[in-house]
Parts: structure tokens; sequence; C-alpha cells
């Protein structure tokens, strides 16, 4: 009885109201958050600051404060930039495409980790904009009208990055918004002070919960599923261009798109499961964001993760096959060069530590999978150092061959990153309803039935004015 | 910042109009000390009144009107008053920190100039004391490039029919210390500013004084004196005040004038002629960099180096060295010897020459046979070359080599010294004199002419402490450097570009010394601070004319003078050769030192510390080692092997209770137990640049042994320093960016057929839609490069004028550590080594590669910019649109030469150094931070010619058009111009059998190709 129990993805003894009453009260009862709550966004907003002087500096003095050189013009800038937007994906892959083939279990963790992409996105986004070298006309990069007739140059993968994530970020922001409105509805009508009522009241945009809000919302929400889906694969293709259109061996490499998005989305389930096992913990969610949905993260994680393995692999025999002298000594360089601990270390991280979630018993071993996710985090870091740095460093000519150490200012800007996104997102976790209600609601309706509970219809009715759904 | 102060704070200077606070009440002095006196702390105050704390004062403080209770009650004039006042002060309130000056045209135009372009003028820069003639321009008055002058023959060979003049870094980076922001600016006594009259008053004084002394109390010192004026000048000081005694100091070179005035009896100069010298045996000398005439030998050899379709000779060079030099890396063979076995082979070579015989040192008897042998081979046309770091008991024996082969005459002549000498040849001499008689209370005053022995002396040559003693002790140089800040009198000197002169050049022809802009500074040139200690002052101009009128060259002499300015040579004053015997016996053989030994030579950029303070050469890397912004102690990669130091590792070389730390460096080709040092480094008065740069190798130099040293200790401190070189990565990988072959080998290709002659895009049979058939047409110009690798010598002359040209800045020390130097072209060193030819890390290939933009036809750096700041011209050049900029970087990273050179940070902030501004050539755009660049061929070159052309409404054909680099190099290894023409020299270089592009496998089809290059090795030493 007990693993039925786990297998439902809502567990407990659930109503309508004591969804409505365990995820609002987070936000509405001032109590409810302990003491790490406080802990953890005071330490995140001290590291924020750290991003904030850096940025500081940066604008000031320039980005020489970068450790990057001739050869290697792109460093832990580009990196994190990478990093981070490959780690928003696993948001759009859980809203989008899980919504469209109708998985039931993204419900819990949809909107957590949608908060989490557009949290990501925000930082990725700040990482194309700083490191150049005029950052106050990067805004040249879009398409704008001006007196120059000036374009900007469409066969760079720069520019294709500015639509592909600037889309991307749009519609996230938008898919996350839609998502919320019939929650921001019943906060609204759930909060005690004026102000809050107003705040939550304008947000939901007139929510009142009618069979045509619902109708619009559905179609609404459905379209904006079908418009992320393509998002999902084209981002981080177009993010893998900005390497595979370049000609320096270690870039120039055709698998990039696939094996880029396989690796973003390895990254983004190892985040989702990196947030959402201390805050179901710390908010007493385990019976919404059970260990079912930690169970099938995992195995999308390790299925994703062997997708990446089997990347690095082919870039090994392609280095050899190609016959390409460049090419081979980029794959000899990863294994002998300066670096190599990194490569290594990339092939630990990535390759063989998820193999261990084979184990169904791992999969639901919240700290193992806590551990891995950390452990996968890093490792998707390290591919992008292997790839940039380690790819530039010694490319065509001997004679230009030199190294990139990262400096205090690449630190600064990735650690302040860490705080902005801990920051936002409990920022988020704080103020708005980290799971979806309505959707919560209806899936208790599918998993257990209208005969589920007692006074089960009183409820109803007295959630129907707000958010309530059947 | 402008502070905005109308509102309400009285300060004394602005004081309202009218208005006299406290008139009526007196101030009380008791009350004031009264009040000061009880207070406890530090009291501020802005004067009496506010310590009384009148009423009158209180009420001024606190009213923006002070003594008026209303407004009304101010009188018509005041208010007026007031109120222009704060009129004036609102169109303030608006203003930044932004200058109001405003600048005018020129109302009346100098004659002969157009705004915005340059004047050429003839002068002569002077190099360690020697002439190398130069044609400068001008921009409004400011100096900003200097070239070689075509008409000067220490500057350009006549023989090879170029129609310009090279120079070498050293000449280019000149051009830096006329702006040094650390020159000396005032006449100073004791640190304190004085006027330039007071200093000849004291001068004056003095000598007048000594008149009734003994002896000889009044001494001047010099560098090397080649200016005829100032030869004159000082013998003439000399016969009419015989208290009055010249002493000379340089610290290298002695060997060579000791070397031939131990073979023939009496000094002479030695002039090389190396267009005719067939086969060349280089005896530790690099006679590429070191030399008064190495610009000029450097185009003989390269012209009678070359090969091509009409050409297939070449000269063979033999270089046995002691620590790896230009000469040795450009060598067919290279031995690498102990300095202190060098005699010994020299003394083999002239046994065999003799037909003597004397054992050579084991293991080189097979090179030294089948080098002599080569050498005999070649007759009339063979050629012995020793250099200034063996002593002069070598230059004899060398001297004696080329008497012996029957050179003299035809690739050696001699002639009279060019130098005048003081008091003897060996400079050691003459300054220990100087120092015994200053240590004996003896010297009353001493005029030091620029040279630095404070610095530079020998560690047993006690100058500093000596010259305490004196009592005038007056320095005229360009800055307060080590000797300067001993002095009690500093005189600030003119900068050669500043001031009249004159001056000869290596083989004797004389030039004047034309300035081109007016003393920046109170600056007063040598010739004329001489003439006003010890005669009446008179300008330079006058005194350089007064001496060459009274030579009575020519008739006419106003319009002789007219083109002796314009040619930048005085025709005819050239030495005769002169007729030597080499009858001077050679001294028994030293004995051979087996330990340990320490050998001393020129930094070959920063020359012996006089250039320390030039950021430019600071960050040029060494032409072999690509060190920056530090010297080291060389050893041999077996050397570090077995006694176990690392690069970076911190010696302590001590001799002779004198000891130095300094970093080693490992170097390929360096001999085993032997240790270079280099002077130049470790000064504690250069300037902001140079202070506390490298260590200082003069001070465990002595007198005794000045070339090679024994008997030193070496200790291992355990510290390490950091090293910084611009390329770390020593061999090519197998990769053939640097391709070599023996003279026979390209000889059997030439025999095939060549290349038809068509555009760049068709000969890879890469396919292309763009129709290029204008393009390619006559008429239109499309720019190619060709680099000859063959005559390439790796001398950095290109790089220093490319930066001179470009106004490339100076990063420091840490960003080139950091890979950000911004050289737009490098020259890449490789070493090779290849077991069956013997080349081993020990003894390793030396290959240099410039490498500048190679402008490819299908850039990579191109499509990737995302806002088009790198596009591509109908004239084939890759630009850089600055203003365009953004800086993302993705061009450099996709650069597969990595050729583009970004700002990380503002180097170009002249704000706080004014005088650099004046440095920039106005044609080529200061770069900003975060903007990206690179090689332009030098399109502001390209852009003024075709306007040029188009002014005279003549087809233009890019012809005539050259590179900064390509003017710059003295081995001509780099061609440019219009590759559409076929007639042009870069088209018929480019259709050469041995043309190829660097990595054009990569269908960049480059603009910038390289010849490559040719060895020619001896049949007879290949086959051991």
């Amino acid at each position: 009885m007990e693993i039925i129990k786990q297998d439902r993805l809502i567990t407990g003894r659930h109503t309508n109201a004591t969804i409505t009453e365990r995820i609002t009260r987070v936000i509405l009862d001032n109590k409810a958050h302990p003491l790490s709550w406080y802990v953890v966004i005071g330490s995140a907003f001290m590291v924020l600051q750290v991003l904030m002087l850096t940025i500081t500096l940066l604008l000031y003095i320039g980005v020489g404060i970068f450790g990057i050189n001739q050869p290697c013009g792109w460093g832990l800038d580009i990196i994190n930039f990478v990093w981070w937007i490959g780690i928003g994906h696993a948001g759009t892959l859980i809203s989008a495409i899980l919504l469209l083939m109708r998985q039931q279990w993204r419900t819990s963790i949809n909107r957590f980790a949608e908060a989490m992409t557009i949290f990501a996105v925000m930082c990725a986004g700040l990482y194309p904009l700083l490191h150049t070298g005029r950052p106050w006309v990067a805004y040249w990069l879009f398409p704008y009208p001006n007196i120059l007739k000036q374009w900007p140059q469409f066969r760079s993968p720069l520019v294709w990055d500015v639509f592909a994530v600037s889309t991307y970020a749009t519609v996230s922001i938008l898919f996350w918004f839609v998502g919320l409105i019939p929650d921001l509805a019943t906060m609204r009508d759930r909060a005690k002070p004026k102000w809050a009522k107003m705040i939550f009241g304008m947000a939901s945009l007139g929510w009142r919960g009618s069979t045509g809000h619902w109708f619009r919302y559905e179609t609404a929400y459905l379209i904006l599923a079908g418009l992320s889906t393509p998002l999902v694969l084209s981002v981080h293709t177009i993010v893998s261009f900005d390497f595979a259109v370049g000609i320096v061996p270690g870039w120039h490499t055709t698998i990039f798109p696939p094996y880029f998005v396989a690796g973003a989305v390895f990254a983004g389930f190892a985040m989702v499961m990196l947030l959402a096992i201390p805050i179901r913990s710390m908010y007493g969610l385990k019976d919404f964001i059970t260990l079912k949905h930690l169970d099938w993260m995992a195995k999308i994680t390790l299925t994703t993760g062997m997708m990446v393995f089997y990347g690095y692999l082919t870039e090994v025999f392609y280095g050899w096959y190609s016959g390409n002298p460049f090419e081979w000594y980029v794959i000899i360089n990863r294994f002998k060069g300066p670096y190599a601990p990194f490569y290594w270390s990339l092939i630990a991280c990535n390759g063989l530590a998820p193999l261990v979630l084979w184990s169904p018993r791992i999969r639901r071993n919240v700290p193992a999978l806590f551990i891995v996710s950390i452990i996968v985090s890093i490792g998707m870091w390290l591919e992008r150092f292997v790839i940039i740095p380690a790819s530039l460093h010694r490319d065509f000519m001997p004679s230009a061959w030199g190294l990139y150490t990262p400096s205090v200012g690449d630190m600064g800007m990735f650690i302040g990153t860490l705080g902005m996104f801990v920051f936002m997102m409990f920022l988020f976790v704080r103020f708005v309803p980290m799971i979806s209600i309505a959707e919560m609601k209806e899936l208790l309706h599918r998993e257990y039935g209208h005969g589920h509970g007692a006074g089960q219809g009183e409820e109803h009715q007295a959630e129907a004015v707000g958010a309530g759904k059947h | 910042m402008h502070h905005d102060t109308h509102e309400n704070q009285p300060n004394q200077s602005a004081k309202p109009v009218g208005l006299t606070p406290g008139q009526d009440a007196p101030i009380s002095m008791e009350a004031i000390r009264a009040k000061l006196a009880a207070s406890t702390g530090r009291e501020y105050w802005r004067g009496l009144d506010e310590i009384a704390e009148t009423e009158d004062f209180q009420l001024w403080l606190e009213d923006e009107f002070p003594n008026r209770s209303t407004l009304l009650q101010l009188d018509r004039r005041d208010f007026l008053k007031i109120m222009g006042a704060s009129m004036a002060m609102a169109g303030l309130v608006g203003c930044r920190n932004l200058p109001q000056d405003k600048i005018v045209p020129y109302v009346k135009q100098p004659e002969e100039m157009t705004l915005g372009k340059p004047l050429i003028f003839a002068t002569t820069a002077t190099i360690n004391g020697y002439g190398r003639g130069l044609l400068v321009s001008s921009r409004e008055g400011r100096p900003v490039k200097l070239e070689g002058n075509p008409d000067h023959p220490a500057s350009a060979f006549p023989g090879d029919g170029l129609k310009y003049g090279s120079s070498d870094a050293i000449t280019q980076a000149s051009l830096l210390e006329l702006y040094d922001p650390d020159r000396l600016q005032n006449t100073t006594r004791d640190g304190n500013i004085a006027t330039f009259a007071d200093f000849l008053a004291d001068a004056q004084a003095i000598i007048t004084a000594a008149k009734a002394d003994a002896g000889q109390p009044i001494r001047i010192l010099t560098e090397t004196v080649t200016s005829p004026t100032m030869a004159a000048q000082l013998k003439a000081i000399q016969t009419a005040n015989p208290r009055v005694k010249w002493h000379q100091y340089e610290p290298v070179g002695n060997s060579i004038r000791l070397g031939a005035k131990l073979a023939f009896g009496e000094a002479v100069n030695t002039i090389y002629h190396f267009d005719k010298a067939d086969r060349v045996l280089a005896l530790d000398g690099d006679f590429f960099m070191n030399l008064p005439g190495s610009v000029r030998y450097s185009r003989e050899y390269a012209h009678h180096r070359r090969v091509n379709k009409n050409k297939s000779t070449m000269s063979r060079l033999y270089a046995v060295e002691s620590a790896p030099t230009l000469t040795g890396a450009n060598a067919d063979h290279r031995l690498r010897a102990r300095a202190s076995d060098i005699e010994a082979i020299a003394r083999a070579i002239l046994a065999m020459a003799e037909g003597k015989s004397d054992p050579a040192p084991a293991g080189t008897e097979g090179f030294l046979k089948a080098c002599f042998e080569d050498l005999k081979s070649a007759g009339a046309n063979a050629l012995v070359v020793v250099g200034d770091g063996q002593p002069a008991i070598v230059h004899a024996i060398g001297h004696k080599i080329n008497s012996a082969l029957g050179v003299v005459g035809n690739t050696v002549t001699y002639i009279a010294p060019v130098e005048t000498v003081a008091d003897s040849e060996d400079h050691f001499a003459s300054l220990k004199s100087l120092v015994t008689d200053m240590a004996a209370g003896s010297v009353k005053a001493l005029f030091i002419f620029g040279a630095n022995p404070a610095y530079t002396a020998p560690s047993d040559v006690e100058f500093a402490k000596a010259l305490a003693k004196v009592p005038l002790r007056a320095r005229i140089g360009n800055s307060v450097d080590e000797t300067a800040k001993l002095c009690n009198w500093n005189v600030p000197t003119t900068h050669f570009l500043e001031a009249w002169g004159d001056i000869r050049a290596y083989d004797g022809t004389a030039s004047v010394v034309q300035p081109l802009i007016m003393p920046l500074y109170e600056g007063h040139s040598t010739i004329e601070v001489l003439a006003g200690i010890f005669g009446k002052p008179l300008g330079g101009l006058d005194l350089v004319r007064n001496y060459w009128k009274a030579q009575n060259l020519d008739p006419n002499f106003e319009k002789a003078w007219e083109k002796w300015l314009n040619n930048g040579v005085i025709a005819g004053t050239a030495f005769p050769v002169k007729t030597v015997a080499a009858s001077g016996a050679i001294p028994a053989a030293t004995p051979v030192n087996t330990g340990l030994e320490i050998i001393f030579r020129n930094d070959p950029t920063v020359g012996d510390g006089r250039h320390a303070n030039n950021g430019w050469l600071q960050e040029l890397p060494k032409p072999i080692t690509k060190l920056t912004w530090d010297n080291a102690a060389i050893i041999s990669p077996k050397m570090a092997e077995t006694s176990g130091y690392s690069q970076g590792d911190i010696l302590e070389i001590s001799a002779k209770n004198k000891s130095v730390k300094a970093p080693v460096w490992v170097q390929p080709g360096h001999p085993d137990n032997s240790i270079s040092l280099h002077f130049g480094y470790g000064r504690e008065s250069a300037g902001h640049t140079g202070d506390g740069v490298g260590f200082n190798a003069y001070k465990i130099w002595t007198s005794e042994s000045p070339e090679v040293m024994s008997g030193a200790t070496i200790r291992k401190t355990g510290d390490t320093y950091r090293l910084v070189t611009t390329q770390t990565q020593w061999a090519m990988e197998g990769r053939d960016m640097v391709r070599f072959k023996s003279l026979e080998k390209w000889k059997e290709e030439k025999q095939s057929e060549p290349l038809a002659e068509e555009p760049p895009a068709e000969e890879d049979g890469v396919p292309t839609m763009f129709d290029q058939t204008k393009e390619w047409s006559p008429g239109f110009v499309q720019w190619g490069m060709s680099i000859d690798m063959t005559t390439c010598i790796g001398c950095n002359a290109c790089a220093v004028a490319c930066q001179s040209e470009n106004n490339i800045p100076v990063v420091g020390k840490e960003q080139v550590a950091n890979g950000r130097h911004m050289n737009w072209i490098r020259i890449d060193r490789y070493y090779v080594t290849e077991a069956s030819a013997g080349h081993t890390v020990d003894d390793p290939l030396t290959l240099f590669q410039p490498v500048p933009c190679m402008h490819c036809e299908k850039a990579p750096c191109e499509p990737v910019c995302p806002v088009g700041a790198t596009v591509h011209s109908h004239e084939g050049l890759n630009q850089m649109v600055y203003n365009r900029c953004v800086g993302t970087r993705y061009c450099s990273n996709n650069c597969p030469y990595k050729v583009r050179r970004f700002n990380f940070l503002n180097w170009a902030n002249h704000h706080e150094t004014p005088v650099l501004k004046l440095l920039n050539n106005p044609d080529v755009t200061v770069r900003g931070r975060g903007v990206m660049e690179k090689c332009t061929y030098c399109t502001q070159r390209l852009s003024a010619s075709r306007i040029e052309a188009k002014n005279k409404n003549e087809e233009y054909d890019g012809s005539g058009v050259m590179t900064a680099c390509q003017q710059a190099c003295p081995t001509h290894a780099i061609s440019f111009g219009n590759i559409s023409d076929p007639k042009s020299e870069v088209s018929k270089w480019k259709a050469e059998k041995a043309n190829y592009g660097l990595l054009s496998e990569l269908n960049t089809t480059p603009r910038t190709t390289y010849l490559e290059r040719v060895n020619n090795p001896n049949p007879a030493l290949e086959k051991a």
C-alpha cells in the first residue's frame, strides 16, 4: 500500500480546501516561513551585491577585469551564459512539451520550473550584454530603425542569439503569467490586507472563474504551449551555433545542436531537483512534489545525460575520423593538455555520475538525488568550460597559444548571478503560489475522482467563485 | 568638477561686491588668542574674523547678501552686479568639466604646409653615437613617424635598387623618447629649478678660478662622439684651456676598437660589404643588430641572399656563437660554443688560413674544417665578422683571418676611426683615469654629457663614490637618471628631433641633424651647452653652419647647405678606404676557462639601458626569447636539467664580492655551462616605465673581464619570478606554419611549371558565385602582401614601425602576461628539432615568421560579427570599423591567425600624460576601450596615395605606396602592392613557386602570403 501511495502524484489526504490552504499559506501567513528561508534569502541578497559591485566595476573599468585575452576572447562570461540558458530549458520542457503530451506529473513542478526558467534567462541575459567591450552600444544587435539605415549583420549567430533569447524570455514570461492568472485570483480572494488584495486583484486581470474565462484561459495556455515547444529546441540550437558556426577546432561540428539541447534539459532537470528538494521539505509540500515526481525527473536526467555522454564520445570519434590534425589535436589537448582535469571531471560528472540513476532505489532516495543534481550542474558548467576556453586556447597557430585563467571579476559575476538566482527564486516562493493551485485541484479530481474525502461538496462550492474548477 | 558656490558659501576670494564685513567692529587680537588657546583639538579657520566670531562676521556668514536685512537694502549698482554674476553662474551650472579652449586655424598658413598633410624632412638619428639617416613626417609641427633616408649610407644600400631607406626597432622607437613624459624639463640646481644662465655663470666662475690651479681640474665626460662640430669644439676647448680634459665612456664596444689597434697598430674602423660576401663566418658577431652599420649590412645581406625566378644563388652564413642571436638564427650552419672557446676556434681558422696547424676545440673540428674550406673556395668573397661580445684578441685574430683569406678590399675595407677619441680608445682606461682623479680630489668640475656611468660603470670602477668629491657636478642629459641624481647641476638636453647638430654614419658620411620641432622643454643641445660653458653662447644652427662653412667643401656654401639639408647627407664626406696591414703580433692564447662563464651583452631592445624608459622597446618581445619587460639569466636546457634550475627560478650570481639576483630563462641553442646576462635593466632612476624593471647586470660586471667572466658562483635562492613572453609555444606542433627547404630542393622545384597567374579566389579551386571580373580588371586595385622568409631576419623593426604608425598602445607587463599585447604585426619564432639534420633541443633550427593580418578574402572574422563592424572593401581589405564595434570578440575567436587585438582596458588614455597626445598619427583613430583592432595594411597610407592620384587626375594603380612594416624592414622581406597588376613586385613575388598562404587549407584565401624560407646548407656538413 505504501508503494501505491507513493506512486500517486498527490499524497496525503487532501481536499480542494487543503490544497488551497497549503499552497496559499506560504504567501499569506507570515509565520509560514522557516528561519532557513530568511537565512537563504538574506545570504542570497548579500551575494547579489557581489554582482552589483562587479557590474559597477565592469562598467567603470572595462571587460579587462575578466580573465579573457587573446586567444581566449570568451571565458566565464560565455560559459555562464550558456550554462544559465541551459538551466532554463527544463522549465520550458516541463511547461510546454509535457503539457501537450498530457503528462499529469508536470503539474506540481511546472510553476516552479517556469519561474526557474525566467530567472535563469535573466541571469543568462546579463552576460551577452555585459561581456561586450562597449555594453552601452549593445543595442546595436537589435534591428531597430535608425537614420544610419544600419542593420545588424544577420549572418552572425550572435544576432540569432538575440532573437532566440529575447523570444524565449518573452514567451516564458507570458506562459508563466497566463498560468498564474487563476491562482492570482485565488490569492486576491484569500488575501487579508487591502493592498495585497489590490495587487493580486490587478495582477489577476479581473478573473472571476467563469466558464468563458476558463475556456479562453485553456485555449491561450495551449497556444502558448504550442509556441514554446519549438523554443525548447531552437534556443539551445542557436546558442550552439555561436560555436558550431565558428571555424575553431572543437567548435566547428554539426553535433552541437542536439547535443546542446540534450545538455540543456539535463542541466535544467538537475536544477529543478536541486531547488525542489529543499523547498518541498522547507514548506511541507512533500504531498504535492512526491517521490514519483522526483523519480520521473531522475529518469529524464538519466536519459539526457546519456545523450550528452554520447555526444562526448562522438566528438572524440570525429576528431579522429576527420583526419584533420587541428581537430585531433583539440581532442588530444582535452585529454592531456592544461585543462585535462576539467575534461576528466566533466566525464566523471556528466558521463558516470548520472549512471547511478539506473537504480530505482537511488531515484527515490532524496539526498542521493540532491547530490547527483549538484554533480550534474557542475558537470554541465565544466562542459562549457571545456568547449570554450579549452578549445580557444590552442587553435591553429601554435605561436598564438595561451591560457585562460578566470579572474576575480569573472568569479564575481558568476557567484553574483548565483546569488541573484537564489534571491529571485526565494522571492518567488514567498510572493507567488509556487505550485499551481488550479491545476493541483484538477489533478486531485483526476487522481481521486469526485468521491474523495468528506465534505468535498461544500468546499467545491466555496472555491468556485475563486479559482476552483470542476 | 565645477562646484556651484553662489548659494551661501562665502569664501575669502569671492566676497560679495562692495561689502566688507566687520568694518565697524575692530577685531581684538587678544580675544582671538584666548579663543585659540582654549581649544584643544585642531582648529580650522578661514580668517581672523571667523575666529573672533564677531557679530558682523556671523551676519555675513549667514546672509546671502550680508549686512543687508532685505534685498531692498542693496543699492542699485550692487544689485546689478550681483544679478550679472548670478546670470553668469547660471550659465555655468549646466557645464561639465569640458575644456573651453578655442582652436583657431592658421591665419597665415606657414609656407608649404597643407593642413592634414605631412611635411617630410631629412634629418639624422643618433643611435649609440652614430648617425642613421631619417626622413621624418611632421604633422602640423609634430614629428610623428620616422623612416630611413634612402640617400643615407647607414639606412640604405644603393646597390639593391630599392627607393626607400630602412631603419631598425630602436631607431623607430626613438620617436617615443622625444615625447617621454619623464624627460628632464628644467635646468635644476640641487633639485631646484634654476636658469640656464645661472648654470653658465656657475660653470664659468669655476673654470675661471681653475686657471690658477695646476693640472686639469676641469673635466668633460661624453659618450661616443662622431659629431664633427662637437669634436672640433672639444678639441678647441682643450687647446684653448689646458686645464680641461675630456673623457669618454661607452660600456660596450671597447673590444672592437682595441682589437683593431692590436691587429693594425692603429685604430681603424672596419666596414663590411655583405653584398659581395658569398661565404660569411660570424664569430659571435651579431651584425644584424649591434653594429653602427647594421641596417645597411642587413640590406646588403638580404640583397645577396634573396632568391627568385631570376636569381638562384645565395650567400652561405656560418655562425659560431656563445648566445643565440639573430645571426645564429639566420645562419645556415650554427655552432654553439662557449664564449671562452671562441678564441681557440678563431685561432684554428687563422692557422688553417695561414697554412699552419692549431688544434680546434674538441668537437668543432669537422665544422671548422668544412667552414674553412668553404670560405677558402669563395676566394675574395669570403668574410669573417667578429662581434662585440668577444675580447680584443679575437677581433685581432679576425682581422688576420680576413687578411689571410685575401678578402680585404673586397668584402672588408678599413677607414680611419669615425669616432673622435678623447684620451684613449680604451673607454675603461678613460673612465678609470677620471675616477682616480676625482677620488684624489683633483677634479673641480665635471661636465657629463649624456653618459650615465653611475649606472653603467663596471663594478670595479667606483664612479658614484668618487663623483661626490667633485665640487661642481653638472649633468647635461635627458632625464634625472642615476648619474643626474648625484649631480648638483642638471641641464636638460635636446632630443635629436629638437635641435641642430651634425653626426657621422658608420662609414664616416656626415649629415646635418635638422630639428623638426622647437625643444618641448628648456633643453639645449650638447654643442650649445659646450659653447655656452667654454666660449660664447651660440645657437646650434650657427655652430653647425660655422663649422661646415669653415670646411670649404663647396664654394657656394648656401646652396650646398640647402642641398645637405634636403638630402640629409653631406655628399663626399665618407671616409676614404685606408690601407692597413694586419701586422700586429697576436698575444699568446688566453688560458681556456672550463668552469662556469658569465657573458654580458647589450639588451637587444633597451640596449645598455639608455632606452629603458621607452615603453615601445620594453614591450617589444626580444627577437629570440620573445621575453618582454625583463632581462634574465639565460642558460641552456642541458644546464637547467643538470643543475636543477627551471624557468623563473631566481639565481644569485656572485663574483668578486658583488652579487645580483636574476631569474632563469632556459634558452634552446645556448651553450652549456654558461650564463648570458643582458644590460639595460634594473634601472633605479629611468622614469615611470623603466624603474625597477629587471635586474642590473652591471653590478657584477668588471672592467677586467668585460666580455666573458669566469669564477662566478651561483646559488639558487629558492624564490621564483614571473618572466613574461608573448610566445609560450616553441614548436610548430607538426604544422607547416613556416615552410623551409634547402637551396638545392628549391632549385629542383623551380624547374617545374609555375602556377598560372590567377586571382587567388580561383587559385584554390574554391567555387564562387561572386563575379570578380570587375574587381580584378585593370584599374581596380587589389591589395596584397608577400613576406619573404628567406630574407626576414626577425629583427622587429616592422613591429615598432607599425606601433608608431598606427598609434598602438603599450599595455605593460601584467597585461602581456595575460595575453593582451597589442602589436598588430608579431614576429613568430619557432624552433625546429630534426635529429637527422643535427637539430636538437640543445641546438634547434630557429625560424621567424612575421604575422600581420592576412586580409583573407573569405575572412572568418567577417560573418560572425553581429553588427558588421568588420567588413571587406572592394580592394580586398578586411576593414575594422571601430565606431561600430561593440566588442563581442567573436571575430578574434574565429580568426585562425589570431591577429586581432582587443582593447580590454582604456589603454589609449593620455589624460594623465598629455605630451603623449603629440605622438599620435592624426590619420589613425586612437582606439578607446572595448573595441577590436588589427592590421589595416596601413589603410591611411593607401587612402592618401589614392587621393593624391585622384588630385593629379591620374589612373590609380596602387604603385608607390608602402606599409609601415614594409618601409621599416631592413631586409626588404615585405612586399606590398596591387596584386591585380601583374607587373607589381608583389605580384611577381606571389607568382614564385615558393609562395604559399598560411593555413590556406581553411579556404580563407589570405591576401598576405609567404615565400618559403630557403637555406643554403653546405653539403659537406649536411652529410655529417
